[in-house]
């Protein structure tokens, strides 16, 4: 695969097209329904949280939030693909891969709402918080990758970033240890198109991100980001080339951001709406659906209902969330050290001691 | 202090398979100050080795590397290189325990040696503790001793938290001393009184302490009596050691080689202002740096405190 689609033939890999008709049976990947089938719920159900987290961020219920939509087929391919020991380091826009991994959705809530909390993935095994600073977190992969080979163990590490970090050193640093150290990394460029507002032509003048591996001498691949099957035979490849001790693998999958950047940007600024429709022609669960239905897996009318179904589950633990309760004082302070240093003992005491000072002046 | 560093990798390589060491030059060659000669030998490629040169890449890899259980050592070849790497300090390494709410504590040790007086090339002269030991999250140590620089970096390597381990490159091959053979530690946040005195308190670390005390023996002639703490760990910080040793003399004078404005010497007054204040008897110095930039070797002797000039401080703080 990595030798017939080599980022210098500037080929995309691509499974289906946008009516979800198979075009390329050679690496199609041998899949049970039901596996096709969970996939698209997982991305249905994906979606539903995004929309109607964002139109609880409108009502004032939670803060800043990243969608994903567009963006589903990435995340859920890699989702299946990631074994529960393998590890996940996350952006910030992989809902469903967090999903996948044990992370809940209440969590998510609740890192947007404001707890730490909602980073501690309590139930999730080997996933790094999301990782703000952008493409900082590629470097902690790579850190997981030297572990890895160093204890020569079966795992892989599915490390995520978008166009937009690629412009960033801590990118090319990450792939260049990474290659050098021939460590089990997947390198998982989400090319949205945008850093928020700012086009991919302005993040770089070469010819997409893949293209970037060669120079680093590290396995790379141009994959249809909007095409399930396309990213679960990607994925599983680069996975499987991991585990032999084939070392890293960097995968663009291009796609689109449909939504904005966070609920505090205005797409309709920097672009028209005939971009964003001719991107919708490409829509991962439009296509997927097209697929199932084409094989009679999959009815709208079974869609209507997981959709109700789903709204439910989400406002459930969106409420659970919100009623999460007050922030104690004991957060702020103790997670910063194994042994609170005195001095922040210190600096707790005196604000407990203002703390019950305002509660007797009530 | 080259050989105690040394000694002290070799120990926890040798009782520890989770310890890692790397960096820029560090495998064959032993790193541009040897301190890590011969460990790559002993100990192999994959726990000693050099990394590709890139500072954020160090430290980053090593949070990776601690998120997944190990304890990676890393040295920067120049305190003054850091910087590329200063966003995974501060936003990683420093964050991670808090964000992850426990569940990924860092391990991790960044050495580098720091400060001036070797007539280096420009940004290998610089003392920037201050910068480091504002930042929540992570501990700053400086060994001004071989029998320190052993011990508090055995408790450095041992600490579920990241240390900022800064290495006094001046005095790396000035001080023979004895060091036992075993293995011993050091705690952080403990000074260590060098010294008993009644007029002035003298607080110093790292490279200043011999400049501390060379001034002693001036102030000695003089018929003032100095007690010298050695603060050997910037955070957690000693106040104690220092409010009761300031209780005492009530006067206290600060020798850093960094710059003066919001820097160590500048807490070490404050913590005198809410734990001795009624005792001074002269307001608390800051002899440091200036807020400039270290100059090159030809004007670092302006720059950088000596005995004399710590001693006329002194001096001047006594007859207030």
């Amino acid at each position: 695969m990595f030798k017939e689609f080599d980022p210098l033939k500037k080929k995309t890999f691509r499974l289906i097209d946008n009516s979800g008709k198979v075009i390329n049976t050679k690496w199609f990947p041998d899949l049970p329904n039901e596996k096709i089938i969970s996939a698209y719920k997982d991305m249905l159900f994906a979606r539903t949280a995004d929309m109607q987290t964002v139109s609880y961020q409108r009502q004032g219920r939670i803060f800043t939030y990243p969608p994903n939509y567009g963006q589903e087929a990435i995340a859920i391919a890699a989702g299946q693909v990631m074994r529960k020991e393998d590890w996940m380091v996350p952006a910030f826009r992989e809902l469903g891969a967090l999903l996948a991994k044990g992370v809940s959705l209440k969590e998510v809530f609740l890192y947007f709402m404001g707890y730490e909390d909602g980073s501690a993935y309590k139930d999730a095994h080997h996933v790094l918080p999301m990782s703000v600073p952008i493409a900082s977190q590629l470097l902690h992969g790579v850190g997981i990758g030297y572990e890895i080979k160093y204890r020569k163990k079966d795992e892989v590490v599915f490390a995520f970033v978008g166009d937009g970090g690629t412009s960033e050193g801590d990118f090319h640093e990450a792939v260049n240890f990474a290659g050098v150290w021939n460590v089990p990394v997947i390198f998982i460029v989400q090319n949205n198109q945008y850093g928020i507002s700012t086009p991919f032509r302005m993040q770089t003048a070469s010819d997409g991100i893949a293209i970037k591996s060669v120079a680093y001498g590290v396995r790379g691949i141009q994959v249809d980001g909007n095409d399930y099957f396309a990213m679960y035979a990607a994925l599983t490849e680069a996975a499987k080339q991991a585990r032999e001790g084939n070392g890293p693998t960097l995968i663009e999958a291009v796609t689109y951001r449909k939504g904005a950047h966070t609920t505090s940007d205005d797409p309709t600024k920097y672009r028209t709406k005939e971009e964003e429709m001719e991107w919708d022609k490409t829509d991962p669960l439009t296509r997927l659906k097209k697929y199932l239905k084409s094989k009679k897996l999959f009815t709208d009318k079974e869609e209507d209902k997981l959709a109700e179904q789903y709204k439910k589950e989400v406002e459930r633990q969106f409420v659970e969330a919100e009623n999460y309760g007050p922030y104690p004082v004991e957060d702020v302070f103790q997670y910063h050290y194994e042994d609170m240093p005195g001095d922040l003992a210190a600096q707790k005491n005196d604000y407990e001691r203002f703390l019950k000072w305002k509660e007797a002046r009530k | 202090m080259v050989n105690a560093i040394n000694n002290a990798l070799d120990i926890k390589l040798k009782e520890d398979d989770n310890v890692i060491v790397y960096g820029e030059d560090v495998g064959v060659e032993g790193g541009v100050f040897r301190i890590t000669e011969g460990l790559q030998k002993k100990y192999g490629a994959d726990r000693v080795f050099d990394s590709p040169l890139a500072e954020s890449g160090l430290v980053g890899t090593a949070v990776g590397m601690a998120a997944a259980g190990l304890r990676p050592v890393i040295e920067m070849q120049f305190s003054g290189f850091t910087y590329p790497g200063f966003n995974q300090i501060i936003s990683h390494a420093a964050r991670m325990r808090n964000r992850s709410r426990g569940k990924y504590p860092m391990p991790i040790v960044i050495r580098m040696p720091y400060g001036g007086g070797i007539n280096a090339l420009e940004h290998h002269s610089e003392s920037t503790e201050a910068i480091y030991a504002q930042i929540p999250g992570v501990k700053v140590v400086i060994p001004s001793t071989p029998h320190d620089a052993k011990g508090l970096l055995i408790t450095a390597i041992e600490s579920n938290d990241t240390v900022i381990y800064m290495e006094p490159k001046r005095i790396y091959r000035a001080i023979k001393q004895e060091v036992p053979e075993e293995k011993f530690s050091i705690p952080f946040g403990k000074a260590n009184v060098l010294a008993k005195g009644t007029d002035v308190t003298v607080v110093a670390y790292g490279a200043m302490i011999r400049e501390v005390q060379k001034a002693m023996v001036l102030a000695k002639e003089a018929g003032i009596s100095v007690e010298l703490i050695d603060l050997r760990s910037i955070y957690p910080i000693d106040r104690d050691t220092i409010a009761e040793s300031v209780r005492k003399t009530g006067r206290i004078i600060t020798v850093t080689e960094s710059p003066r404005s919001f820097g160590v010497a500048s807490e070490i007054t404050q913590i005198i202002n809410e734990d001795a204040f009624l005792h001074l008897e002269a307001p608390p110095k800051r002899v440091t740096g200036f807020d400039t930039i270290v100059p090159l070797a030809k004007g670092e002797h302006h720059y950088m405190q000596s005995g004399e000039k710590i001693f006329y401080e002194i001096e001047k703080t006594v007859k207030y």
